[in-house]
């Protein structure tokens, strides 16, 4: 119940119009601190459309996130937050952010969330490893002091990146892809693609790695890989993970908390146990249409 | 050339009474093709007679004649056994391009065959260098064959006009190959650069050396100035902005009377000095104080030693910057923006950079120009440089720097050496004129050339760090340039 007591990353009443369409309406949901949470919901419910708005790719028409970067924060922290004019604020327990606020980039720099896509976005004509080492952008930026350093070849910066390569080196090593450090990322197999972008991301050291449908289109031993890859991810970096995922493998296996989403509203939110058993969630997923025929499911998992 | 590409893959039928027909067909239709293409170019000749009046002249037969042997040619072809064709081919693509078109027949049998042997691969190790070296003594070789006189041709026409587009060409392609933000207003900066130059040594009497960081400045500022609006510009877009830009500086150039002159343009801009000894007649000209005799090679000699160093330059920056994360960022943005966003890259900084430290070499070579020249004015940076230079870019291969190079040697050398061959009169009569044909020619090596390679000269792109092994990565992995 990590989520309940010490959220990471809290939305508030999120809203998101496209013109007529209420993609996201009054949704509210936490990310608990260390937890895997698994966002799950039948096609076009606005599960992407969430994750564009966590990560500032989207500008929510309502709504509050709040992410408490480096501790718990409280609600007179978050309500003081909002009432000032700025992005983020320093609590008691570390920085404050308003994600609302700020632009994509900043969010991953700043806030440090990280993301993946849905169809895979490599850098496909770069390298893995120079993949992995743009991913250090912002730290190797600030040691080459603004590429002027860079430029005259100072230690300092060489240091930094020497750094940086042994960081891409051991996640090279996690994804079981350092053969293919030298090789083009759009060469490699789907299920490498994927890992790699798992990997790039996690290279900029978030608090909080949002995965959309991390799972979609590998066969059932890469997504054994990838449930291990996740837990490792928790277990040793510290790191949250928010997920989008149809497969309910990886779902109910690796998930401490699922939020179940359909046509833009938050029908269930609990352990992967209450949900499975949630008669809303079963229609939803089946296509249930009649209230009476809930009640029927309802009475029949009773039985 | 129309019909080979279609019909090569077709199995022979067995019977030719079923090869026939279709092939009469496609032959009319190329017949009537070429008859359309010859109409507006061979039918009519224009000529003055004897009362100085342009009198259209009929030459119907010889276009009859063009389309009848092309009908004769695609008809033979189509009817022939299939390995005789692959010799059609290819005296079709001579006759229609030159040795080009046989060589894109070779390429075409010989790929994916070919595998990098270590000679190959010494070639690309070495081929920069020596190159480079070659370069370095290119003025004092051409000075010992020709002499003083006859080597000022070569060093300023082909020499320094080279190196100028080389310089241009690896500016741009920071901001085309390596960000991928197609520009077709380049030649802005350049015009920034060299009216830079122009106004600061004519109205304060800066001096070269003071002016050149100047207008590299002032060029690079002009260049966050055009970035920023189209910052959300991408491709097609893009390059209509830019294109726009490059003509608002040149209008600018023209009506403002006051500052530029107009038209007129701004003559009498000091011209280089070694160090501030003048390269002049007088006692105390270069010549003078070295005790060499005077002639005006030397200037030459410096210049192009001056815009080598400027090259390099750029060139040196390029290397060093493709491999701090600033570079990394450009390569990362012109494959995918969005998943640099995702990472914490600063998009908009990024692509400001790109067009400003582009637009900071731009001026260099602008400010180059306005003191080899003495003279500048707008005529000199019309839409057709920033295209010439694009070209240079494309033809190269986007972001490989020695690509660009050869193409600049290639886009501007080439066009220069047919100048040269007054030789093919004693072939083709004395009425016959080469220089008319040498813009058609060039046209048509260029169309051979994008068959050929599609993708530029140099069409891998090689990583910036590797592990164990730099590998070239194929360009068709590569994003090209679309903004």
């Amino acid at each position: 119940m990590n989520w309940l007591t010490g959220p990471l990353l809290a939305v508030e009443n999120l809203t998101m119009r496209f013109g007529g369409l209420v993609a996201v309406n009054a949704f509210s949901f936490s990310v608990g601190r260390g937890d895997i949470t698994a966002l799950i919901g039948p096609n076009g419910a606005g599960k992407t459309t969430v994750f564009n708005c966590v990560t500032g790719f989207y500008k929510p028409t309502e709504g509050r996130l709040a992410l408490a970067r480096d501790g718990v924060a409280t609600q007179e922290d978050i309500a003081a937050v909002t009432r000032s004019s700025g992005r983020h604020a320093m609590t008691s327990d570390g920085e404050l952010f308003l994600l609302e606020r700020m632009p994509d980039h900043e969010i991953a720099h700043k806030a440090r969330v990280a993301r993946t896509f849905q169809n895979i976005r490599l850098f496909q004509g770069m390298t893995t490893l120079e993949n992995l080492l743009v991913a250090h952008h912002n730290a190797l930026m600030r040691a080459s002091g603004l590429t002027v350093l860079g430029l005259i070849g100072a230690p300092s910066y060489r240091r930094k990146e020497a750094e940086c390569i042994d960081r891409a080196k051991y996640w090279l090593d996690k994804i079981g892809l350092m053969d293919r450090a030298d090789d083009p990322a759009g060469e490699l197999p789907y299920g490498a693609q994927r890992r790699l972008e798992i990997a790039r991301a996690m290279c900029t050291d978030p608090v909080l790695l949002c995965l959309d449908e991390p799972a979609a289109g590998l066969n059932p031993r890469e997504s054994a890989e990838l449930n291990t890859l996740l837990r490792s991810i928790r277990a040793d970096h510290k790191t949250s993970v928010l997920l989008i995922e149809h497969d309910m493998s990886v779902v109910m296996q690796i998930s401490d908390h699922v939020v179940v989403l359909d046509y833009g509203v938050k029908i269930a939110d609990g352990t992967p146990t209450e949900v499975r058993s949630d008669p809303k969630v079963i229609a939803a997923y089946l296509g249930v249409e009649d209230e009476e025929e809930v009640e029927q499911i309802e009475k029949e998992l009773e039985q | 050339m129309s019909a080979p590409s279609q019909t090569s893959e077709i199995a022979v039928p067995a019977a030719t009474a079923a090869q026939f027909v279709p092939a009469l067909r496609n032959a009319a239709a190329a017949g009537l093709v070429a008859f359309g293409l010859c109409f507006p170019i061979i039918s009519y000749h224009a000529e003055s007679n004897i009362n100085n009046e342009l009198v259209l002249i009929g030459r119907w037969p010889l276009s009859f004649g063009v389309a009848a042997i092309i009908f004769a040619f695609v008809f033979l072809r189509q009817m022939a056994r299939a390995d005789w064709r692959i010799w059609f081919d290819r005296v079709g693509s001579i006759a229609a391009g030159g040795m080009g078109g046989a060589l894109v027949q070779a390429a075409r049998e010989g790929e994916g065959t070919a595998t990098p042997s270590a000679a190959r691969a010494a070639f690309g190790r070495y081929i920069g260098p020596f190159m480079l070296g070659l370069v370095i003594l290119f003025p004092l070789i051409a000075l010992g064959l020709l002499g003083p006189s006859g080597s000022l041709k070569w060093i300023n026409n082909y020499g320094v006009q080279i190196l100028i587009y080389v310089m241009l060409g690896w500016g741009l392609n920071i901001v085309v190959g390596l960000a991928g933000l197609l520009d077709l207003g380049y030649v802005a900066f350049y015009a920034v650069g060299a009216y830079s130059y122009a106004l600061l040594s004519t109205t304060f009497g800066l001096s070269f050396w003071i002016c050149l960081p100047l207008a590299g400045v002032l060029a690079a500022m002009w260049g966050v100035i055009l970035g920023f609006p189209v910052l959300r510009l991408r491709g097609d877009y893009l390059a209509i902005v830019t294109l726009a830009f490059g003509e608002i500086i040149r209008q600018v150039l023209i009506n403002w009377v006051d500052l530029t002159n107009g038209y007129a343009g701004i003559s009498g801009i000091p011209h280089v000095s070694f160090f501030g000894i003048p390269f002049t007649d007088d006692d105390d000209g270069f010549a003078a104080i070295f005790h060499l005799p005077y002639t005006p090679i030397y200037r030459s000699i410096f210049l192009f030693y001056l815009i080598l160093a400027l090259a390099l330059l750029t060139n040196f920056v390029t290397i060093r910057l493709r491999r701090l994360p600033i570079g990394r960022a450009w390569e990362a943005l012109r494959e995918d923006e969005i998943a640099c966003r995702s990472l914490g890259i600063n998009t908009t900084t990024t692509k400001l950079t790109a067009f400003a430290l582009g637009a900071m070499f731009g001026g260099f070579a602008g400010s180059f120009f306005a003191v080899r020249q003495g003279f500048v004015s707008p005529e000199s940076f019309t839409f057709i440089e920033s295209a010439t230079i694009l070209a240079i870019v494309v033809l190269g291969g986007m972001g490989s720097q020695l690509g660009v190079a050869i193409a600049a040697a290639v886009m501007i050398g080439v066009p220069e050496l047919m100048r040269e061959l007054d030789w093919m009169k004693r072939i083709f009569g004395e009425d016959f004129d080469p220089t008319q044909y040498r813009l058609l020619l060039f046209g048509a090596a260029m169309v051979i050339m994008m068959i050929w390679k599609p993708r530029g000269l140099v069409s891998t792109r090689m990583p910036s760090i590797f592990l164990k092994e730099r590998k070239a990565v194929s360009g068709d992995l590569v994003k090209e340039g679309h903004g």
